[in-house]
């Protein structure tokens, strides 16, 4: 008897407390995603259409090479093609760069993980305009690097505007992004299996190859999507580092919306989820697999 | 560390602070320049306390970011409570993945769904804009309460579901049990979420862009209405100060959860 009161009670608290975020989740989770979708594939009258799909697959504009040959090309899916081209090479080389980030963070003393993680945390919290903004003072052709390399007599480099500075801008914005998930796995990797890989006779780099590497994956894998995804997205790195010279994905939606093009711009950002989530989804995949290798 | 990854770890700061050391140092400047040190002045502080634009928009910013995460803590860990009492696994497995959508999905998305609903269900009542605060704050809302749940659920996993049985046993009402013995077990849960929420508001800058209304102007928005334009160091002097606050919430933060394993702050 008293059991079940018990149990009544708890199912109903369980309802109470669970009911304002459900509603909300659906309101403004699920809902304002059928809206992308309803914008995409309707036009000005919310009449059904695909032309604002088949406008991005289709849409061509004229380009002059650098021979001075003008060619035509398709507008959007090379904006895509870029986005995608330069996201990926800033992910790599943040990966590059943070997988031994950390390792060594990880194989540190606690004190020191500590100090060095939150230092690493705290450009992650600054604003992102900012950041961005700061690599263009550095990078500009008037700006510190060519102050320095001038004081040196050693000539000047020309960055922004190139999709050299883009990438930069990219690496820095989400660098901690891709040594955080990489470092909390590898903080929590058993001690005890890299002494036993050393007793049954493994060196270190064999330790690194068979051991911690196939253990970090899933980090590495979250880290790849943390980057990947604001990188593939982003909107303002390319109009301030690359002079506005290299439209990404982002800077066509975010176009699209400034002229009032809904449907249009809700088009690009379906489109662009649809990637997204078909990338993510196959990349689970193959953390999953070779977790259960 | 061996002497090779000490140097490699000092190369990485070298990179992630360089950009913000360039940055306070200049915003002492007294020219304009922003790659020639001509002389320490605070000339460029006294400018941006005179400039009321940013000011105001600092003030939207905190009482956004304050509503925001009062209101995501709340919700986010009494959702957090539910979701961990869930019996059924379907119901569980759809939770995760609506609580994940706002995480994975790229920014730009989000503010345009929540966006395109916005202008829908304005137009829907006649409004000429429906961008104001109140949309803003639903959007800010909405993307912080996963990280609210995802810092109060694995408290509530790592307690003992005993308690709670004991002290209604005891004749404790559910509420009563909540308050008096779930809430100050999950404590350190909801504090984080509470920050996150707060410090994620805070710098929000796309979502925010796409659902502000002209009204309404936040810290990042208005900068990036001033980086538009060409910037004076007044820029530099406030990117110091966030800096410095932010420093300031990050030390709180980590020295408020002492005990915490290591990884476990990420």
């Amino acid at each position: 008897m008293k059991k079940e009161t018990v149990r009544r009670r708890t199912g109903l608290w369980e309802s109470l407390t669970l009911a304002p975020y459900s509603i909300w989740a659906l309101l403004f989770i699920v809902v304002p995603l059928l809206f992308v979708a309803y914008y995409a594939f309707t036009d000005n009258d919310f009449r059904f259409t695909f032309e604002n799909v088949s406008r991005f697959f289709t849409a061509t504009s004229n380009v002059s090479g650098e021979d001075g040959a003008v060619r035509e090309v398709r507008t959007y899916l090379l904006i895509f093609a870029r986005s995608l081209k330069l996201a990926v090479l800033s992910t790599l080389i943040c990966l590059l760069m943070g997988y031994p980030a950390a390792y060594i963070i990880a194989r540190s003393s606690a004190r020191t993980q500590k100090v060095l993680i939150t230092l690493i945390m705290i450009p992650m919290w600054m604003n992102f305009l900012i950041r961005t903004y700061a690599w263009m003072t550095i990078l500009q052709d008037t700006g510190i690097i060519n102050g320095i390399l001038g004081l040196l007599h050693l000539g000047q480099i020309h960055v922004i505007g190139t999709e050299a500075a883009v990438v930069i801008g990219m690496v820095y914005d989400y660098f901690p992004y891709m040594i955080l998930p990489i470092y909390s796995v590898m903080a929590k990797l058993d001690i005890k299996l890299l002494e036993a890989a050393r007793d049954l006779g493994c060196g270190s780099l064999s330790v690194l190859r068979r051991v911690i590497f196939p253990l970090s994956l899933p980090g590495v894998v979250s880290g790849i999507i943390m980057v990947l995804i604001p990188s593939i997205s982003t909107f303002y790195i390319s109009q301030k580092l690359g002079n506005g010279k290299f439209y990404l994905i982002g800077d066509a939606i975010e176009s699209q919306y400034a002229a009032n093009n809904l449907h249009f711009a809700a088009a690009m950002a379906f489109i662009l989820m649809v990637v997204l989530l078909v990338c993510m989804a196959f990349m689970q995949r193959f953390a999953n697999r070779r977790a259960a290798v | 560390m061996k002497p090779a990854a000490k140097v490699y770890t000092a190369l990485i700061m070298l990179f992630l602070f360089a950009p913000i050391a360039i940055l306070l140092v200049f915003s002492f400047n007294e020219a304009k320049s922003l790659s020639v040190f001509s002389g320490f002045s605070l000339y460029w502080y006294k400018e941006l306390l005179r400039d009321y634009e940013t000011l105001n928009s600092v003030r939207n910013t905190l009482l956004l970011a304050f509503s925001a995460a009062v209101i995501s803590t709340v919700m986010g860990t009494a959702a957090a409570v539910g979701i961990d009492k869930l019996r059924s696994r379907a119901l569980r497995a759809a939770m995760d993945t609506v609580t994940n959508i706002p995480m994975i999905n790229p920014d730009i998305i989000t503010g345009i769904s929540l966006m395109l609903m916005f202008v829908f269900v304005g137009r829907l009542f006649g409004a000429a804009t429906s961008l104001s605060f109140w949309t803003m704050l639903i959007s800010h809302v909405t993307f912080c309460l996963p990280y609210v749940i995802l810092q109060v659920l694995p408290k509530l996993r790592q307690m003992d579901r005993s308690l709670p049985e004991a002290a209604m046993d005891l004749g404790c009402t559910p509420l009563r049990a909540f308050f008096k013995v779930e809430v100050p077990e999950i404590l350190p849960g909801i504090v984080t979420g509470l920050i996150m929420a707060f410090t994620l508001s805070l710098d929000d800058f796309v979502i925010s862009y796409f659902t502000a209304g002209n009204g309404f102007q936040t810290l990042p928005i208005r900068i990036y209405n001033m980086t538009k334009k060409t910037v004076t160091p007044k820029m530099y002097a406030l990117a110091t100060i966030i800096f410095f606050v932010i420093l300031a919430l990050l030390l709180i933060s980590n020295l408020s959860d002492k005990d915490a394993e290591p990884g476990s702050a990420v």
